[in-house]
């Protein structure tokens, strides 16, 4: 009740009618010539490019049938994408085993929509992310409990769009936390490491790291020893993730007034006692909102996969570009690639733009 | 304690002749310690393993099979190339069509974000959402996504003979994008000089009588004299040396005679990398212009400054501190991510470092080639970016 009773009147002024808005928005477009000009010029490409679009993706679309029906009509085909719908999701995965990929990505919906609960922020959700990542990986792999051996190589699709980023994140996060301490570290030898492996990382594009990853670690192990190609991956993408994340961090312990240090250091808190209870609670609340952007940038990236050959959701529908059955579709493929990833991109980022408005001082 | 401290006040504990240093100094140096042995031992045992793999495929480590022939062919070279030439002349040509695409794509994503961010805080509510729809589409994709997109695009582009012809002596085809251009001739490049003499005039001009108002208060505008200059000395130049003449490309048989050509895969990737940065850059640009407080603006206006004055002199340079950081980032992120040229099949650095790589199989070294050079672009390009931040960034006095 009383944040209603807060809330009403700072929404009422600037919530108008729906009527009121548009005349609003008709007014502004053509208030002086200069804004009639660029209100007609918007309107004139608007005109351009909407209609034929609308044709090309909704009137003259085929929704089902074969590739003969989509080259008899003009539009799109989407029955393309409705072929290869689960195949997008699920990669080349045993068929008859489809349930595993289906579970652990319901786990992880069911797990990212929890994240997004400040009410969660504690322990147990810290917990509860330890327990589902290894479970995660366990159902799909299997080998145990019953369930038959499934190779990494047969992993596709969005479910592995989905590991490499929760991977990613769960296991470079930790270490950026590191880095950024490391980065700020009094000792100088540490300091020139950790500024040297962000720097390092940070300079190089992440293709080339995938690349070392997939074709010069396994010069560097010991012979006879083989590492898994996605753990490879995600050894290389861990990196990245770690070197990003830990300048967000950074920013987040530089931006910690010098007062709470010194609270800390004349309570006689150690170094990480006043790291874990003082300082980090505070510098990593701030940053949140950074780190989903970040976060964002990072999961767009896990399409760089491509040029390794993991069959990642973008990789998986490129490849059903080559079935003959099926050539001469790509634009459809892309566009559909495209709203997924719009979706979920989109969707993060409206999060993080909510929490940012949130952490604002003074906002509560 | 009360016994300690009242010893302690009397008679003060004596000092060693060398001051040990205190046990938090000591257990500093120890990590210190621990960490520089960890990693001399990893990176001797990661060298060690190298060099026994290598050997086991009968391969040596070393950089002497740069000089070999790399037997590479590459569709697009600046510098003169043919398959017979050693692989490091390859991997130059690489580098140079990296930076080719990197340099261009900076140039243009920048003054499209820069045109977009202004359209973003427009007072128009259409162009505002137009804007604001283009940069939410393209910031929420994955850029590899967006090349391969544009890629096929150009592809499925008429044939060269139904080529799309938008504007006079710009064609448009499945073979990419055809300019004209011109001719690299001695006419050119004195017209160049001109140019370039009637700028420096024009600044020194501007130099001089901003020294004159600001001894005098008198301002006089410098824009007349400094265009005329711009025009009278290119044409000064065409009268003695002659004009620059156009190579203007026409249609000859199945193919296009003359002009510049952007080959589908460099105009895709061009294409991709300017839209998608200049996304981010119109963010930067807006963020920049709307952190400068509303009062400079007022303040602009009461002592009487006109709309274009107060951008320039009031509002721009302190929008600039804001922007020039960010904007840093995006142009490395523009020469790190044209680094997918390799997905679409540009001839990019990357790309002929993986070719190589196939060929020989000295993956550490070609890796380190690559890695090397990009972080030196990474280096030269914060080291260029931070002198100009200084220049711009706030004087504390």
């Amino acid at each position: 009740m009383p944040a209603t009773a807060t809330a009403a009147p700072k929404a009422a002024p600037a919530s108008p009618s729906l009527g009121e808005r548009a005349r609003g928005f008709v007014k502004a477009c053509f208030d002086g010539p200069l804004n009639i000009a660029i209100s007609l010029c918007c309107i004139a490409l608007l005109v351009w490019l909407v209609p034929p679009l609308f044709r090309w993706a909704v009137l003259d679309a085929t929704w089902e049938g074969t590739a003969q029906t989509c080259r008899q009509n003009a539009g799109a085909c989407w029955a393309f994408i409705r072929e290869k719908f689960w195949f997008s999701v699920f990669g080349l995965y045993p068929f008859e085993e489809r349930w595993r990929p289906a579970t652990m990505l319901l786990i992880l919906v069911a797990m990212v929509l929890a994240s997004t609960v400040r009410r969660f922020w504690n322990r147990w959700l810290l917990l509860g992310w330890a327990i589902a990542a290894p479970a995660m990986w366990v159902l799909m792999q299997g080998g145990i409990l019953g369930l038959p051996y499934v190779q990494t190589r047969q992993w596709g699709g969005l479910t592995i769009t989905g590991i490499i980023a929760v991977y990613g994140l769960a296991l470079g996060y930790p270490r950026s936390i590191l880095l950024a301490l490391g980065r700020r570290s009094k000792l100088s030898l540490v300091r020139w490491f950790c500024t040297a492996i962000i720097e390092c990382v940070r300079g190089v594009p992440l293709i080339s790291l995938l690349f070392m990853a997939a074709i010069m670690l396994p010069l560097f192990l010991p012979q006879g020893v083989t590492v898994d190609r996605l753990i490879r991956v995600l050894f290389a993408y861990t990196l990245f993730t770690a070197a990003y994340m830990a300048e967000v961090v950074r920013g987040g312990l530089q931006a910690m007034p010098r007062g709470q240090y010194e609270a800390a250091d004349s309570l006689g808190l150690t170094y990480w006692q006043k790291m874990r209870l003082i300082i980090l609670p505070q510098a990593l609340t701030i940053t949140i909102p950074a780190q989903v952007n970040t976060f964002i940038g990072l999961f767009k990236d896990t399409t760089l996969v491509v040029v390794i050959g993991v069959f990642d959701f973008f990789t998986t529908l490129r490849a059903s570009l080559g079935d003959p059955n099926w050539l001469g579709f790509p634009t459809e493929a892309y566009v559909y690639a495209a709203a997924v990833y719009f979706v979920l991109c989109y969707a993060m980022s409206r999060y993080s733009q909510r929490l940012e408005r949130e952490f604002r001082p003074g906002a509560r | 304690m009360s016994s300690t401290s009242t010893t302690g006040v009397r008679m003060p504990a004596a000092k060693p002749l060398i001051p040990l240093p205190s046990p938090a100094t000591l257990r500093g140096l120890m990590w210190q310690a621990l960490l520089a042995a960890a990693v001399v031992l990893l990176g001797w045992w990661l060298y060690n393993n190298m060099l026994t793999n290598m050997a086991a495929r009968g391969l040596q480590f070393g950089f002497g099979f740069l000089g070999r022939s790399a037997g590479i062919p590459i569709g697009e070279a600046i510098i003169p190339y043919t398959p017979a030439d050693s692989y490091q002349r390859a991997l130059t040509v690489g580098l140079l069509n990296t930076l080719r695409v990197a340099v261009l794509g900076i140039l243009l994503a920048t003054l499209l974000g820069l045109a977009l961010g202004l359209a973003r805080l427009s007072s128009n509510p259409l162009l505002r959402a137009l804007t604001g729809a283009y940069i939410e589409v393209i910031r929420n994709t994955p850029l590899v996504l967006q090349l391969v997109f544009w890629h096929a695009i150009i592809l499925q582009l008429p044939s060269v003979r139904q080529a799309l012809n938008p504007l006079p002596g710009v064609f448009l085809s499945q073979r990419g994008l055809k300019l004209p251009a011109f001719l690299a001739d001695e006419a050119l490049v004195s017209g160049l000089f001109a140019l370039l003499a009637a700028a420096l005039l024009w600044y020194g001009l501007v130099r001089r009588e901003a020294a004159r108002q600001a001894a005098t208060g008198e301002r006089r505008s410098t824009l007349l004299p400094g265009l005329g200059l711009l025009v009278a000395f290119p044409l000064l130049s065409a009268a003695l040396v002659g004009a620059p003449r156009w190579d203007w490309p026409e249609l000859a048989g199945f193919n296009f005679q003359g002009g510049i050509t952007l080959s589908p895969e460099f105009f895709a990737l061009l294409l991709g990398l300017v839209i998608y940065t200049a996304a981010f850059v119109a963010e930067i640009v807006r963020a920049g212009i709307q952190s400068v407080h509303k009062g400079q603006w007022e303040a602009a206006r009461a002592l009487g400054l006109p709309g274009g004055r107060i951008m320039r002199l009031v509002i721009l340079p302190q929008a600039l501190r804001v922007i020039v950081p960010p904007l840093t980032s995006q142009y490395l992120n523009l020469t790190k991510n044209s680094s997918l040229a390799v997905v679409i099949g540009y001839p990019d650095l990357v790309s002929v470092s993986n070719t190589s790589i196939n060929q020989t199989g000295q993956a550490v070294e070609v890796i380190s080639i690559f890695m090397a050079v990009y972080l030196i672009i990474s280096l030269v390009t914060s080291l260029l970016m931070n002198l100009y931040n200084r220049a711009v960034a706030l004087k504390e006095r």
